[in-house]
């Protein structure tokens, strides 16, 4: 179980990117994140993993606190966070294999990873995740030489490689063509529910979020303005968080003032 | 169509110019002006003695004359020099390219802490200060003549010059990749050798066989002041008037920079 409480991310002396947000996420369902550009899903994401330092608050994932971890407890909280990214970033000048192992940096030493020498267990676990997403005929590819789907499978597969408790997925389709960014919402989808693992997707497209996902959470300036069902997310919940958005340059200084909002 | 043709002709002759590089026209010419009174100012008050160059002519002369045809006659002391620059060349190659990526990590700023940065910038600094002739009078006073000298200058040349393309190389890495190696918990060091390391790689063979090249050509210079190799052959021969000799030498040298320039230029193009 993830819980966040009172999530605050400030960069420098601007106004802050998340103000007090407060989220649970249980079980293994998942969870789409839904806002416009700035809105502070984003830094969210990353602020469960560390890649950004959260200012102030709690993240307890499974009860262990995640906030103010340093050094290898931190590396070890890591390695039970799998992340996806919209850029993929795939090692490229490496075969999809090492890329697929490298979710396992966290769990062998240096002298294995700086020799490939993986235990069989790994190995193993790759290439049955690697059937699983259909990529195991590529193990031996280099990694820049894949579709953009399919480098999207080497790293979902990368993550799950992690063995993790909770995967994150920052925009996972925003790169990607509507087709293949259908099936990889649908993998991550079946691969939640098949190894009962929560997945917390930020994600552009409402209507694939609708679609794929069993919470929307909708967030606006920093704060959460929508937790509900896919059902429940309706043309007011859309106006609400997207509607008359100015751009993130303009309002980043100022306060947002609501009847601007309302007007638009 | 070719209505809208005519249209967009009827508003020709709005004149356009490429804007100036530099906008401000008092720094445009003032610029010009005194680059020109510089060149004056230098040619006027550098003494050219017309006459020493006109006699310097025939013995440049006489000095062609005699180098031709070139003499391979010494083949062994050609063979025993050159084998000996390869030998300088290649292992301050090695030791060079070993060593400067350390540096190279430690003075990229984004991935080493400000101490560290500022002493791998002045490592890269100092190692690229002299010229390799300098450093190498320096080496042959501390270890004596011979090849020795020239791996330590050679090394040093390398190091300045890989570690500081390869640290710049570093800065501007895809950074995705890197965090993607933190989000799986690695630490420095893995992050070093699967975030970073694939990512210069290229950069660092094209520089490696580049730098094989440079202290190939540099290899000939530093014997010249003791440093061991061609350039103490090279030496030789002009001190004993061998100038078809001293021609045979520098034919070879000329050779085998052509050779190492054109395998160089094939594997970097290999790697990508």
């Amino acid at each position: 179980m993830l819980e966040i409480t009172n999530l605050v991310k400030r960069y420098g002396q601007n106004e802050p990117v998340l103000k007090g947000l407060n989220l649970k996420v249980k079980g293994s369902s998942v969870v789409s994140i839904v806002g416009a550009s700035g809105a502070g899903k984003s830094t969210l994401l990353r602020c469960i993993n560390r890649l950004v330092e959260p200012t102030s608050g709690s993240i307890k994932l499974n009860d262990h606190e995640l906030v103010n971890l340093r050094g290898s407890e931190l590396r070890h909280a890591r390695r039970r966070i799998g992340m996806v990214f919209q850029g993929f970033n795939l090692i490229d000048r490496l075969t999809v294999m090492e890329n697929v192992l490298s979710g396992r940096l966290g769990y062998v030493s240096f002298f294995q990873a700086l020799t490939r020498r993986f235990p069989q267990s790994d190995i193993d676990r790759a290439f049955s995740l690697m059937e699983r997403v259909g990529i195991a005929h590529y193990a031996d590819k280099r990694a820049d030489q894949l579709s953009g789907g399919e480098r999207q499978r080497v790293a979902v597969v990368r993550a799950l490689m992690q063995e993790p408790e909770i995967l994150l997925a920052d925009e996972p389709t925003a790169s990607l063509d509507p087709k293949t960014s259908q099936q990889i919402m649908s993998l991550l989808q079946s691969l939640a529910s098949e190894m009962s693992l929560p997945v917390l997707i930020n994600i552009h497209n409402v209507t694939q979020a609708r679609m794929y996902t069993d919470r929307i959470v909708g967030m606006r300036h920093g704060q959460m303005i929508f937790d509900g069902e896919p059902k429940d997310f309706n043309q007011d919940a859309l106006d609400a968080i997207y509607g008359g958005i100015e751009s993130p340059e303009e309002d980043a200084g100022e306060p947002a003032s609501p009847t601007e909002e309302a007007s638009a | 169509m070719t209505s809208g043709r005519t249209a967009s002709d009827a508003k020709s002759g709005r004149v356009w110019k490429k804007p100036p590089f530099i906008a401000n026209p008092w720094i445009r010419y003032g610029l010009a002006v005194i680059v020109l009174a510089y060149l004056y100012w230098a040619f006027s008050t550098l003494p050219f003695d017309w006459q020493r160059i006109a006699e310097g002519l025939p013995r440049a002369g006489k000095i062609f004359g005699g180098a031709f045809p070139p003499s391979f006659e010494r083949a062994e002391l050609l063979w025993t020099g050159f084998k000996e620059s390869f030998q300088i060349a290649f292992l301050a190659t090695l030791l060079g390219v070993l060593l400067s990526v350390p540096i190279a990590v430690m003075a990229a700023r984004n991935v080493a802490p400000l101490p560290v940065y500022l002493l791998g910038r002045t490592l890269i600094i100092v190692s690229r200060s002299f010229h390799p002739v300098i450093v190498a009078i320096l080496f042959v006073a501390a270890v004596g003549f011979g090849p020795m000298a020239g791996i330590l200058t050679l090394t040093l040349y390398s190091i300045g010059f890989v570690a500081k393309l390869l640290a710049e190389e570093i800065e501007e890495i895809d950074w995705g990749q890197v965090e993607a190696m933190r989000s799986v918990g690695a630490g420095y060091m893995k992050i070093l050798v699967y975030g970073v390391f694939p990512q210069i790689m290229p950069r660092q063979i094209g520089l490696s066989m580049y730098q094989l090249d440079s202290n190939l050509r540099a290899s000939a210079v530093v014997g010249i002041v003791g440093a061991g190799g061609i350039g103490g052959t090279l030496m030789n021969a002009f001190g004993r008037y061998d100038y078809d000799f001293a021609f045979a030498i520098l034919l070879m040298i000329i050779a085998i920079i052509l050779v190492s320039e054109g395998l160089s230029g094939w594997v970097r193009k290999k790697v990508w």
